[in-house]
């Protein structure tokens, strides 16, 4: 009972500390973007629509639309299936709640594919203190998948997740903020995809057998960021996050991006991105027999792999003045380059032996082109 | 005993807060505010430059996104 008391104590001078001064509700504003991703045999495009109005005192809205038409050559479909087209169409509804120093915020995404559905619930809750120098923010996400096969009306699985989040966001100077970001993931169901296989020794060569990943899956990610605004009005960011899960998969990423506005309209942007991750445990490049392991996989996005990417960007401000009920607005196009680099992830298209394939590589193209405004 | 003495030692320092003073003041923060100055600027942009992460690399998480479908086969 003391113990109860002292907690209550703790909490309402928990409360008090809490400073008076108002956090803010994201501006209203909509984008259109086209999307564009070619590589590896594998081309999607498609637009996302995303809009988000408030009432300019505590409720803000935002509902996007997000549709990917992918038509796939990928090098596992080449080695293991046939070229398909398809198209996965993602629909999103957020709340945002202001109440003096606290955001709450709730969420709803749809994700449907002729193959693949998802739904995904999220809450956070967001806090302001010390002034606004320092925001934290809590969040939980739970998602429900159906897996399908196409072809195979019989297969019929699923997939459930939850996902919790803390980030911490701290002005540290005039200059300089920073942001620590931390997740846990937990999934239990199908986690592996239905059309691949992975492939084992059979004399000189090899014969594909279907794979069998574990369950479950829990993964922690932790990330920092930090953007500098340098003196002539330009700005430089860094990042960093570190991954691991329980199938051995550690990985680690960095970033860095700079920003450069040019005269009132014009905005520039570089980034730079290096990305490695080690192979999940169950992972092999070729099996030396069937049914070797009880988990197996040959998945290339589990394999030991690193990936780097350079990018432009370029952002107009179409309007000098407001128009109409429009504040601002602007016209911006991005270009990504990715080279994708695999250790022990084989090209099989090669006529090579069995075992002796070349490591298997590709490089992506992707394109942004969106207009934002502002009312 | 222990809990006790964790709860008073927190509640010292919650105490403390109250005397924290902003050392970025409101009228410092121009720089802060300045739109360049966003994790992301663009949140549609960055929205899709993580689900190009997510589909393409064994990692997840921590990067603001939210799930939901794969379309990477």
């Amino acid at each position: 009972m003391a113990v109860t008391r002292q907690a209550s104590a703790v909490l309402l001078l928990a409360l008090a500390c809490l400073p008076a001064d108002a956090a803010i509700l994201p501006e209203d504003r909509a984008d259109a973007l086209y999307h564009s991703y070619d590589g590896g045999g594998v081309e999607v495009t498609g637009p996302s629509i995303l809009v988000r109005k408030g009432d300019n005192k505590n409720f803000s809205v935002s509902a996007n639309y997000y549709v990917d038409s992918i038509s796939s050559a990928s090098i596992d479909v080449v080695t293991q299936g046939s070229p398909y087209s398809e198209q996965r169409t993602q629909k999103s509804l957020g709340v945002d709640y202001l109440h003096g120093d606290t955001i709450m915020s709730i969420g709803y995404t749809n994700s449907d594919e002729s193959d693949y559905k998802a739904d995904t619930a999220s809450f956070s809750i967001s806090q302001s203190m010390f002034g606004d120098l320092t925001t934290v923010t809590l969040g939980y996400s739970r998602g429900w998948d159906d897996v399908m096969q196409n072809g195979n009306p019989t297969f019929d699985e699923t997939v459930d997740r939850q996902q919790y989040r803390i980030s911490l966001s701290q002005i540290l100077t005039r200059s300089l903020v920073m942001a620590i970001n931390y997740e846990n993931v937990t999934e239990e169901g199908f986690l592996s995809n239905p059309y691949r296989s992975d492939r084992y020794l059979d004399g000189a060569a090899f014969v594909f057998e279907p794979e069998n990943y574990p369950r479950t899956r829990t993964s922690n990610a932790v990330a920092l960021d930090m953007k500098y605004f340098l003196p002539y009005r330009a700005a430089l960011g860094l990042g960093y996050r570190y991954y691991s899960d329980d199938w051995d998969i550690d990985s680690h990423t960095a970033q860095i991006d700079y920003t450069h506005p040019l005269g009132e309209r014009w905005i520039f942007e570089l980034v730079g991105r290096y990305y490695t991750q080690s192979a999940a445990e169950f992972y092999s490049d070729l099996f030396p027999r069937q049914d070797a392991q009880n988990f197996r996989a040959r998945d290339k996005e589990l394999s030991r792999f690193t990936d780097f990417s350079f990018g432009v960007g370029v952002s107009y401000s179409l309007l000098e003045h407001a128009w109409s009920h429009i504040d601002r607005a602007e016209l911006s196009l991005k270009y990504r380059r990715f080279w994708f680099d695999y250790d022990n992830f084989s090209d099989l298209t090669t006529s090579a032996p069995v075992g002796q394939e070349p490591a298997y590589e590709f490089t992506a193209d992707v394109i942004q082109l969106y207009i934002s405004a502002w009312y | 005993m222990k809990t006790t003495a964790s709860l008073v030692f927190i509640v010292a320092l919650l105490n403390g807060c109250s005397s924290v003073e902003p050392w970025v003041k409101p009228y410092e923060r121009t720089r802060l505010a300045d739109p360049i100055m966003r994790f992301a600027r663009d949140p549609v942009s960055a929205a899709y430059d993580n689900h190009i992460y997510q589909v393409r690399e064994g990692a997840r998480g921590a990067e603001g996104g939210e799930g939901g479908g794969c379309g990477c086969n």
